[in-house]
């Protein structure tokens, strides 16, 4: 059992990379959401629901996403609208 | 003044309480004056990990209610003259732990003592939150898992946001990294995330690296810190652990597996 272990051990190594690679992904979404402000989801809640009196459009159509640099910050709004929208207007 | 010390994590089970009954011990036994607290109210456990269970009469929230005076809460160990121990409350309710009551209890302290080792309840709740506010140095405890690093992460998020220091605008806390649980073996299999993996997410001084160790639950299990150990892997990680605190440079050990002949490896020694 000992030798079939060293063979198979060396032959599926990694589980430690993809812990590694999902751990620096997730850590660098913590920490963007950590510097953002507060008031981003709400933000995005009633931008979506002034839309939604106009077009029917899901939650995950709007994205909100806010960088920081040096000296000034960006926040850029996204809502993809649906193909329907002149039908319903 | 005293030097405020927080072990935190976010993590349950990573090893805070093993690790503040060590650092204590440790900075005890260099002749530091040292008094290590427990935070955890309701959920008590340091008492146990350094043997004073049954000679605990007053706690921390009996002193920041004034039903007892430092000096009769406070547990002088018996096996270092410089070492203290403040046993949280087990039955009281986690608000008892006001931000004024420890701020009161730490200024007394700081009067008499050189290091307050501060240990803190798992989680990002009030107690939590207590131990790290009034901190000076933090010793995020981590596990080489996944969901142990993101934990720290927070923390790290928490402590530069949400402490005296912080709110003050003082020079933030300083932050180490205590890797605990560590199996080389498995690291070098490629199964467990390396100190180097850990150290470029958390990009933290690394203040030493606890190998998985049988001698940690044999010490938990008689109440003696694992430090006292003086012969086990962990016991000396924890020593050379306090040194570097101390500002010793001293190597890190246990990072690699120890060299195993051909025979017990075939026959899974």
């Amino acid at each position: 059992m000992g030798l079939l272990d060293y063979f198979i051990s060396s032959r599926s190594k990694g589980s430690a990379n993809l812990a590694k690679e999902r751990l620096q992904i997730l850590v660098a979404h913590d920490r963007a959401a950590r510097d953002q402000p507060s008031y981003l989801p709400q933000l995005q809640q009633e931008i979506l629901a002034v839309i939604r009196k106009y077009v029917d459009v899901d939650l995950s159509a709007v994205s909100v996403n806010y960088e920081q640099e040096d000296s000034h910050e960006v926040l850029e709004l996204n809502i993809v609208l649906p193909d329907t929208a002149q039908n319903q207007a | 003044m005293a030097r405020i010390i927080v072990i935190t994590s976010g993590k349950g089970g990573v090893g805070k309480t093993t690790t503040s009954a060590a650092l204590a011990m440790g900075l005890a036994q260099q002749g530091k004056r040292t008094v290590v607290i427990d935070f955890d109210v309701g959920l008590r456990n340091l008492d146990l990990i350094m043997g004073c269970e049954r000679r605990v009469v007053y706690d921390f929230i009996n002193v920041i209610n004034g039903e007892a005076n430092l000096n009769q809460a406070l547990i002088r160990d018996k096996r270092c003259d410089h070492l203290y121990v403040l046993p949280a409350s087990q039955t009281r309710d986690k608000d008892a732990l006001t931000k004024e009551g420890v701020d009161r209890v730490l200024t007394e302290l700081s009067e008499g003592y050189d290091f307050i080792v501060c240990d803190s309840p798992a989680g990002i709740e009030h107690g939590a939150n207590m131990a790290m506010y009034f901190a000076d140095d933090a010793v995020v405890v981590t596990n080489p898992e996944v969901s142990s690093v993101r934990d720290s992460d927070r923390m790290l998020g928490i402590l530069s946001s949400r402490s005296r220091r912080a709110e003050n605008g003082e020079e933030p806390i300083s932050e180490y990294l205590l890797l605990t649980r560590y199996d080389p073996e498995r690291v070098a299999n490629g199964e467990m995330l390396s100190v180097d993996d850990v150290q470029e997410i958390l990009s933290l001084k690394l203040l030493g690296v606890v190998p998985e160790s049988k001698a940690v639950l044999n010490a938990s299990n008689a109440g003696v810190p694992v430090i006292l150990d003086r012969e086990s892997d962990a016991g000396q990680a924890y020593n050379d652990m306090v040194s570097r605190y101390l500002g010793e440079d001293v190597p890190h050990r246990f990072l690699n597996p120890e060299k195993k002949g051909f025979l017990s490896r075939l026959f899974k020694g």
